[in-house]
């Protein structure tokens, strides 16, 4: 009887100290992972501008989906074609540009004040 | 809020050009001089500077105290944030206040990425040549303001064909090529355009294309300035017979290269550290052959 006690104990003892062990872990996770939800979207179709780049750089759709930009740097930036066929213009701090791409193929863009930033649409 | 403008003292004696921090009531030797001002940014509102329009007034109320009136001002570009016409109107409206004969402007990309240089030429592209390239002379001195913030190319490096970097132009280096022709080679040049005519960072595409057929224009003349913004804080060099100096921003800092993943302002700066955040700078004393010299200190 004893026994069983003392093994019911040595059971509790462990749970909590697992408990304790994957809340601060969690925690660890959450402080660390935070900024990069900043980066990621949730819409397949969107492209986040974050810290001086497009993410994805590459997004492959299909003719017809119509594609988002959305900036979360503080630093005013574009989507701009390389061949012109479409610019977002200014795009402050939250602003976001939308456009729908029906002809398969390509689409080489970049940011017309920071030009190392390039990105591409590929629409099949 | 912490001061966080700044304008550099350039006083030309005898072709030897040197600048000084400017500091109020600061004694002036015979000659004359001028003052460089950049990256105003009238428009952000951010961190670490919610105040771009008072930290340029206090940089022009600087320029308004110093002893020795400046012969004029030279702002090299990025003189509004969004190249908004209330911007351009804000920055025009400050600027009038300082004390001198004229101010001369080139543009940062954030001036003409919009509208390809429409609102800027309007305000102010009168006398400028091209798509807004100019020069003038003074006192001995012939002065250059080149553009290369026009027509950026689309650049990351990987094949596909562009640098990313600041754009002079065939047809601007046509026009400069005819521009010094007549001049002596004694004469002192100064070259003054947004960003940087010496590649910095390629990573961050802080360099000119072209600018080596620029600068191979002006290698028979034995002292050459190049003065440019864009970086947000001092860096220097000098190559032959080139000195090439950037000047800090009125607005805010950027950070060195190599120290941050990407360029843009340093945010996480307490308002009554700014100052001398903005005092931390590369400062070098260089004597060259041709008697070339600068001289920087630090704003604290």
């Amino acid at each position: 009887m004893l026994n069983r006690w003392r093994l019911k104990l040595a059971l509790i003892l462990t749970l909590a100290i697992c408990a304790v062990a994957v809340a601060s872990h969690e925690s660890h996770m959450k402080m660390h992972s935070a900024p990069r939800t900043n980066n990621v979207s949730a819409n397949p179709n969107e492209v986040v501008i974050a810290n001086f780049s497009f993410e994805p750089a590459t997004l492959t759709v299909k003719a017809g989906t119509t594609v988002t930009w959305v900036n979360h740097d503080d630093e005013p930036h574009t989507a701009t074609a390389t061949d012109k066929r479409f610019n977002s213009k200014t795009l402050d701090n939250g602003d976001r540009f939308s456009q729908e791409f029906n002809a398969p193929g390509v689409y080489n863009y970049y940011c017309a004040l920071h030009p190392k930033m390039t990105g591409k649409i590929i629409v099949k | 809020m912490a001061w966080a403008g700044t304008g550099v003292v350039w006083a030309m004696n005898g072709g030897l050009l040197s600048s000084t921090e400017l500091v109020l009531g600061a004694k002036r030797k015979p000659g004359f001089n001028f003052i460089q001002i950049s990256d105003s940014h009238i428009g952000f509102n951010k961190d670490p500077n919610h105040e771009v329009t008072k930290t340029l007034q206090e940089a022009v109320d600087k320029i308004n105290a110093l002893e020795d009136a400046p012969a004029f001002v030279i702002h090299t570009g990025d003189i509004t944030h969004l190249s908004r016409a209330e911007e351009f109107d804000t920055a025009a409206q400050i600027l009038k206040g300082i004390k001198t004969s004229r101010v001369f402007y080139v543009p940062g990309e954030h001036d003409v990425f919009t509208d390809d240089g429409q609102l800027y030429r309007e305000r102010f592209g009168a006398g400028t040549q091209g798509l807004g390239w100019q020069s003038f002379d003074y006192d001995g001195v012939h002065f250059i303001g080149l553009i290369n913030v026009l027509n950026l190319k689309q650049g990351s490096g990987t094949g596909l064909g562009g640098s990313g970097f600041g754009q002079l132009g065939q047809e601007q280096l046509a026009w400069m090529k005819d521009d010094v022709r007549g001049l002596s080679s004694s004469t002192p040049v100064v070259v003054f355009a947004h960003i940087p005519l010496w590649t910095i960072s390629a990573e961050w595409g802080w360099g000119t294309d072209e600018s080596e057929q620029a600068l191979s224009l002006l290698k028979r003349f034995g002292s050459v300035t190049v003065l440019n913004g864009h970086v947000h804080q001092i860096l220097q060099k000098v190559e032959g017979n080139v000195m090439f100096h950037t000047a800090r921003s009125t607005a805010f800092p950027q950070p060195a290269p190599g120290t941050a993943p990407a360029p843009g302002p340093i945010k996480d700066v307490p308002a009554d550290k700014l100052r001398s955040m903005l005092g931390l700078t590369d400062v070098r004393y260089v004597g060259s052959g041709n008697q070339l010299a600068v001289v920087d200190s630090t704003l604290v």
